[in-house]
């Protein structure tokens, strides 16, 4: 059951009408949904577009990958324009299923479909070399340091919803677009940096890895239930409650998914049967 | 095809790897409770709750570190068991110690320290609770001992078995 915000009332923090110079009405506007629309659209057409010209010269790019970039920024489509995006303005519960689309399931998916290789076998020699120079810089390599992702991370969400920040996110048109940004990109940069899928610079040891990871889970699940026992200002216990108990069984839906793949990778460099070998890891790019 | 289980030819593998048997049963047996927990206690019986008013703090830091750490030992321990197989180094009671060990310390930690001195929740609501508890923490030491006395017969053959072969 959804239990929309209290409109106006003080505690409720939709309360745009009481501050008629910051009021956003146009949070959604149609002209904002069709922007989204084409740049949604863009990205799948470009995407499909660089694997298949790719495919020519180098190996073929596999159909999973297509598959797995469309559904990724299709749950990106789904957080930022259309009716949940609205009703997640309203209802707690809709703003929790944003947040698991956005800040973790797309992550996932997009990091599936190797955007970084298909890049770097996109651009020409030269740009591709200057963009790998990059990728092996040390601010490249502090950003997906997995301690520093998690804390990026986890340490966003603790901001957010135990501070009046998420109070003023819904007031703020910038600080919404802001925090959406940090959502998905700390989301992404945390996967990236616990499962190495795509190409990765500079590796950290397995154990490193699933520390980090079941730290951060734990923060994921500690924050979760701290929402449904002390609800974030302006939100009703019942829809605390419950958008807490989504974010907690979702959360650890995800979460599982990455332990399970993680420990895939492990058990596949670990393991001596010759069968395992043949699906390691391959470059795509010669 | 080389044979799985032939006492003689993973005797040797067995033992170079005895202790990750022991170790994949102990992450295995803390997943299995923390399994059995959630699924048999809070989900089909409704006995244990979410979140109770009398939960401390620390109950929620504690339950969120076991919460993650179970699912990440259950799903670990399991890759683990596959690799051991690979090797033809598996070894049933080792493994079986470990669980019951694991279980059992799990189980008698969550029973005390998380159930009664951080309250994260009770084992049931609006009946007398001692026996339940008093039931819960017998099974788990029960638990820990069985688990003790299977490794400890293991580490027994182990030494009988190189006393033979010196």
């Amino acid at each position: 059951m959804m239990v929309p915000y209290p409109t106006g009332g003080i505690g409720s923090f939709n309360t745009q009408h009481n501050h008629g110079a910051r009021s956003d009405t146009a949070f959604f506007s149609f002209a904002v949904d069709w922007a989204w629309l084409l740049i949604i659209l863009a990205c799948i057409g470009v995407y499909t577009a660089a694997a298949l010209i790719t495919s020519r010269q180098h190996r073929t790019w596999p159909l999973h990958r297509y598959l797995s970039w469309t559904a990724g920024v299709l749950c990106v489509m789904l957080s930022v324009t259309g009716p949940l995006a609205r009703s997640s303005h309203l209802s707690f519960q809709s703003h929790m299923l944003v947040h698991l689309l956005l800040g973790m399931l797309a992550p996932i998916l997009i990091a599936y479909a190797k955007p970084v290789t298909l890049l770097l076998r996109t651009l020409p020699v030269t740009s591709a070399r200057k963009l790998s120079r990059l990728l092996r810089s040390k601010v490249v390599h502090a950003f997906v340091h997995p301690w520093l992702a998690a804390i990026w991370n986890i340490g966003g969400m603790w901001l957010l919803y135990t501070t009046d920040l998420f109070h003023l996110m819904h007031q703020y048109r910038l600080l919404y677009a802001v925090f959406h940004f940090h959502l998905f990109a700390a989301g992404y940069l945390f996967t990236i940096s616990i499962l190495y899928i795509d190409l990765t610079s500079r590796r950290h040891s397995f154990r490193n890895r699933a520390v980090t990871l079941i730290i951060a889970a734990a923060g994921h699940s500690i924050l979760s239930k701290a929402i449904y026992a002390y609800p974030p200002a302006g939100v009703p216990r019942e829809a605390a409650e419950q958008g807490g108990m989504l974010m907690y069984y979702g959360g650890g839906a995800v979460e599982l998914v990455l332990m399970f793949a993680l420990c895939a990778q492990w058990f596949r460099s670990a393991s001596p049967s010759p069968r395992s070998k043949k699906v390691l890891p391959r470059s795509d790019i010669t | 095809m080389k044979p799985i289980e032939s006492a003689r030819g993973n005797r040797k593998e067995r033992e170079k790897y005895a202790s990750r048997n022991l170790w994949t049963g102990i992450l295995f047996g803390l997943g299995l409770v923390a399994f059995i927990d959630e699924v048999v206690f809070h989900q089909l019986l409704h006995w244990h709750h979410f979140y109770d008013k009398s939960t401390k703090d620390i109950g929620l830091v504690s339950d969120g570190l076991f919460h993650a750490f179970s699912w990440f030992a259950t799903i670990a321990s399991s890759f683990m068991l596959a690799d051991l197989h690979g090797r033809h180094a598996f070894w049933l009671s080792q493994w079986l110690g470990g669980i019951l060990l694991g279980g059992g310390v799990f189980q008698l930690y969550d029973g005390i320290i998380q159930h009664k001195l951080m309250r994260l929740h009770q084992i049931r609501y609006n009946v007398d609770i001692r026996p339940y508890d008093w039931a819960w923490n017998v099974i788990a030491a029960l638990m820990i001992v069985a688990g003790l006395i299977l490794i400890l017969r293991t580490r027994h053959v182990r030494t009988h078995a190189e006393g033979a072969d010196s």
